[in-house]
């Protein structure tokens, strides 16, 4: 069954089954670690785009911070290979949408929650995602997903703990 | 010899393009069936990650097996444990609550959601704050239960790769069989056109 899209006259298409979609992620990921030798991800280009940002607004408190120092010691990281990777996963995922009919504007989650509070809630998990992240060294993608491929320890006590979380709090707060 | 460390503009571009058009198709732009991984109504979510391990974890185990690939040239996250369960509970929280994780939201903003600009928004926020406290209490904290005879289960825990491996797969097969009862029992996986419609 397809219905028309909002945005035009393109019928939505179904997601590719999730045995697929794992299985080509599973080999993007793959070839990902052949030609860097690192997996993907995307919480780190955050904390590139802030040191960049730190740097040309702040140069002098940004080299002076622990944590930002060593990542201005060369130079600039907008521009490196996780900022490029985040920018590609943008258009890739903008490309899917809009040949899949699936490119809407919304406010998802404004017809469920109302449009005020899901502002609050998507403020809200960002920052805790965000904070998150750069304790745990990485998200979802960095740490759990490519740290487990890597069999690392730490990917999968991330991802126990994510997944406990995330089942406590869902029952408690309506994100969407 | 493999890996080849590329790091340019290009070998970005092309890993994250590939990684977003599988995203978006997975349907991992909408927060409403990520989320709905958590209700326990759509596993979708853990059924692409664990496909994806295995079928990556498998990949560089072979590559190394028929010698294509030294060992130890791939990037393993650095086996600290505190930092990782604390970052995992707020990661959980925030997925939750604002309805994506980070690579999500990115997925989300180029699908026409304005709630995942909002995200991304608090990201960079969240970002800053913990750069700003970031000091030698922070450090400590987050190098507590640091497993120092190495990162992976088979220098940490003596556990031979072969039986990693095979616990992955059984893993994964118990997602899948998990997954698929409880999409069963309840409205079953998120269609596109709902997803597209918005939550409600």
């Amino acid at each position: 069954m397809s219905v028309s899209s909002p945005t035009g006259d393109r019928p939505v298409k179904a997601f590719w089954p999730p045995m697929a979609a794992g299985a080509a992620l599973g080999l993007a990921l793959l070839f990902t670690f052949l030609i860097t030798g690192h997996g993907l991800g995307a919480s780190g280009a955050a904390t590139d785009v802030i040191a960049g940002t730190g740097l040309a607004v702040a140069p002098a408190a940004t080299q002076a911070n622990l944590y930002l120092g060593p990542k201005v010691a060369d130079g600039n990281p907008i521009g490196s290979w996780m900022t490029w990777e985040v920018l590609g996963l943008f258009i890739g995922a903008l490309l899917a949408a809009f040949m899949a009919g699936r490119f809407r504007v919304q406010l998802d989650g404004a017809r469920s929650v109302g449009t005020s509070s899901r502002i609050v809630r998507a403020l809200a998990g960002g920052v805790l995602a965000g904070f998150g992240a750069r304790v745990a060294g990485g998200c979802t993608s960095g740490l759990g997903l490519s740290g487990a491929a890597a069999l690392g320890v730490a990917a999968f006590v991330f991802l126990a703990l994510f997944f406990a979380t995330g089942l406590i709090t869902s029952r408690i707060v309506r994100g969407v | 010899m493999l890996p080849l460390h590329t790091t340019g503009a290009l070998s970005g571009l092309a890993c994250g393009f590939l990684f977003g058009y599988i995203l978006e198709n997975a349907g991992f732009g909408s927060p409403q069936k990520l989320t709905a991984q958590f209700k326990l109504t759509d596993w979708s979510v853990f059924k692409v990650m664990f496909t994806a391990i295995v079928v990556a974890a498998l990949g560089l185990w072979l590559l190394r097996l028929v010698g294509l690939m030294p060992p130890d040239s791939i990037a393993v996250p650095q086996a600290l444990v505190m930092a990782s369960a604390v970052g995992g509970v707020l990661v959980g929280a925030g997925f939750a609550i604002g309805g994506y994780c980070p690579g999500t939201s990115v997925a989300g903003l180029a699908s026409g959601r304005l709630d995942a600009l909002v995200f991304i928004v608090g990201l960079l926020v969240g970002t800053f704050a913990f750069v700003g406290l970031y000091g030698p209490t922070v450090r400590s904290v987050m190098a507590l239960g640091m497993i120092a005879e190495g990162d992976t289960f088979t220098d940490a825990y003596g556990v031979a790769e072969p039986v990693v491996l095979a616990a992955l797969v059984v893993m994964l097969v118990a997602v899948f069989f998990a997954g698929s009862w409880f999409e069963r029992r309840g409205p079953g996986p998120v269609s596109a056109e709902q997803a597209v419609a918005g939550a409600e």
